[in-house]
């Protein structure tokens, strides 16, 4: 699903250059679930931000379901985006303004689907994240782990190949986080590629491969039982 | 621009953001009812102003005849020159094509009039129908007279507002019968006169009537003529005293008058006191042009900078619909298309409002140096497109840029 060569990728700080991703090569199966670790500067949040073509290598190869993604203009990224790749933000990133159903619908309207289908759809990807109840509220009416679950009706919503979570529990408690990371789970179970960054020890074992970032290289790529996390809840 | 998924996308959008709305259409719609105010306020000076200083047209040629003071051809001086019809018809004769309203006088200082109990006496005055236009006399009840009456020697009068309230107190005098030096004249109209009580005393009447009433022959005491306006002041001059000359050197030879006799016809070129008025009026349309120039341009200003604030406020909204899929053009798109609705609307308010304003409020202020201000209405609505325009240029370059954001860096904004 995911193919990358020999990604490097550094910053111009001033005069310095930060050589943050030296030569990375990582692949991706269909149906995984792997969760990307790493201390804050190792570079785990740049490798995501270029997989989700937020941001661009310097030099490497990035192959993403059969596409070679390279040398993209804004347009043809954004519809990469659209269509490829869901995603999920610490911080939420929810429209203020919109109420639950309507975020979760705004992929489907860059789709281009008509207005009544994607109310349908989106109601019943809320659905599945068990909030149908609280489609009409918005954002500062919900709670942190609502709204991450409206987040990711929201990455589901345009059916997308990969999901990229980039410390999708950081913003909550434990109780919640585990029940963030049982919908995951069970994403997960029906097949989705689901791609997670992290750096708690305890989310990491809830998927199933954890790769370790650091200083800009893997020093440990490993499969790892599964812990499910309904267990913690 | 026109799908049907991008208004509901954009009246969403309004709908959930009533406060922004609200605040730009505000600014946007006071810019234009201010600038409304203004063009109307200006207008009313300008008619203001023009009331005030001409009670005559402005660029009347009055000539009357006088006494001779040099000698000529055989002719003493101190000869009273007397004008008569024919005089009048040489005077226009050529130059119909250049002269606006022309008109010969005959009157008679202290006509006795008298309406069942009510006598006075009044300036009667026998004219030719541009007579109106020569003095500025406007008609506020029936008519005045015309081309008819002038060839039937129609015992026909028209009287002033004053001589009207004199006589007749609040009833209508038309159709009723007035006494001039004991003969029934038919009262056929009332005028009005910016000169006010002094020239509303007169009475007009043929002047091929009062002729023969008077025993005047074809005697007539002056003439009047006017040219076309023009609106610079130094051709207007140039052409009225090319006029007034010909006219001069063609009455001069035919009643044999020397050339260099000043008192024996006295030519009045109301252009040349009219300077001041024309200069007056021309610095005040420079000033209220500049004046709305700067207004307009503190409107589009405005509306640029609120322009940029909506942007910047949006930032982050930006970056997430970019990471969900939008495009660059779709951003640019539903910015630019937000924001010339809510300005279109918003402006159209401003305008009516205006618009309305001046349309009620106009016609009753009466102040000395405003009079009846109203606006263009073409000027008000191509002031409107100008601003909706300059919005719209404004807000895209600020819109492009935050399409121009990496979405990465848009998500980071807090």
């Amino acid at each position: 699903m995911i193919e990358i060569k020999d990604l490097h990728k550094s910053y111009k700080m001033g005069k310095n250059s930060l050589h943050v991703l030296k030569g990375i090569n990582f692949s991706v199966q269909e149906g995984e679930l792997v969760s990307i670790m790493g201390s804050s500067g190792s570079g785990k949040s740049t490798l995501l931000n270029i997989l989700g073509m937020l941001d661009e290598a310097d030099e490497g190869s990035y192959t993403l379901d059969g596409v070679p993604i390279k040398n993209l203009n804004e347009k043809l990224a954004a519809q990469y985006r659209n269509k490829f790749l869901g995603f999920i933000f610490q911080s939420f990133n929810l429209i203020n303004y919109k109420s639950a159903l309507d975020n979760v619908a705004l992929p489907l309207y860059y789709q281009g689907v008509k207005r009544s289908e994607r109310m349908e759809r989106s109601m019943a990807y809320l659905e599945k994240v068990g909030l149908a109840d609280w489609a009409t509220h918005k954002p500062n009416e919900l709670s942190g782990g609502q709204k991450q679950r409206v987040a990711i009706a929201r990455a589901l919503a345009s059916d997308p190949k990969v999901l990229l979570a980039d410390e999708l529990t950081g913003a909550l408690d434990s109780k919640t986080s585990y029940e963030i990371m049982d919908l995951i789970q069970q994403i997960n179970d029906e097949g989705r590629t689901i791609l997670v960054v992290t750096h708690e020890e305890d989310i990491a074992h809830m998927t199933k491969r954890i790769v370790n970032l650091k200083d800009g290289v893997i020093i440990d790529d490993k499969k790892v039982t599964q812990v499910r996390a309904i267990q913690n809840v | 621009m026109f799908s049907l998924e991008r208004w509901q996308e954009v009246f969403e959008t309004i709908s959930k953001n009533k406060l922004r709305t609200f605040l730009t259409g505000v600014s946007v719609a006071s810019g234009i009812f201010i600038l409304v105010i203004l063009l109307g306020v200006s207008v009313g000076f300008q008619n203001g102003i023009e009331s005030q200083f001409q009670n005559d047209a402005e660029n009347i040629i009055e000539i009357y005849p006088g006494l001779t003071s040099i000698d000529y051809k055989g002719f003493n001086e101190g000869r009273r020159i007397q004008l008569k019809n024919d005089d009048y018809d040489l005077a226009k004769k050529g130059s119909e094509t250049k002269i606006e309203f022309a008109s010969p006088m005959y009157q008679i200082f202290a006509g006795l009039i008298s309406y069942k109990n009510e006598s006075g006496s009044y300036r009667v005055e026998g004219v030719q129908p541009d007579y109106q236009f020569l003095e500025k006399a406007d008609i506020i009840e029936g008519r005045f007279l015309n081309t008819n009456d002038l060839e039937n020697k129609e015992k026909y009068a028209v009287i002033g507002n004053r001589a009207k309230k004199d006589l007749f107190g609040s009833q209508s005098p038309i159709g009723k019968y007035i006494k001039i030096s004991g003969l029934n004249f038919k009262v056929v109209g009332v005028f009005t006169d910016p000169g006010g009580d002094r020239e509303e005393t007169r009475v007009y009447v043929p002047i091929s009537t009062a002729q023969i009433v008077f025993g005047a022959g074809t005697d007539i005491r002056s003439m009047g003529f006017t040219l076309p306006k023009e609106s610079d002041y130094d051709q207007a001059l140039k052409q009225s005293s090319a006029f007034a000359a010909r006219i001069e050197n063609l009455l001069k030879t035919k009643l044999i008058i020397d050339p260099r006799d000043e008192s024996a016809l006295r030519i009045n070129n109301n252009i040349e006191n009219t300077k001041e008025i024309y200069l007056l009026i021309s610095a005040m349309r420079l000033f209220f042009w500049a004046v709305g120039i700067a207004t307009l341009l503190a409107g589009i200003i405005g509306v640029s900078n609120i322009m940029l604030i909506i942007v910047k406020e949006r930032t982050k909204e930006i970056g997430i619909r970019k990471a969900l899929g939008a495009e660059p053009l779709s951003i640019v798109g539903m910015i630019l298309h937000e924001s010339i609705f809510v300005t279109t609307v918003s402006g159209l308010f401003g305008l009516i409002f205006g618009l309305v304003l001046l349309e009620v409020v106009g016609p009753f202020i009466e102040l000395d140096f405003i009079k009846n201000p109203s606006v263009n209405f073409s000027i008000a609505v191509s002031t409107l497109i100008l601003l909706i325009a300059a919005g719209a240029i404004a807000g895209f370059f600020p819109a492009w840029r935050g399409a121009r954001i990496k979405p990465i860096d848009a998500l980071r904004d807090e």
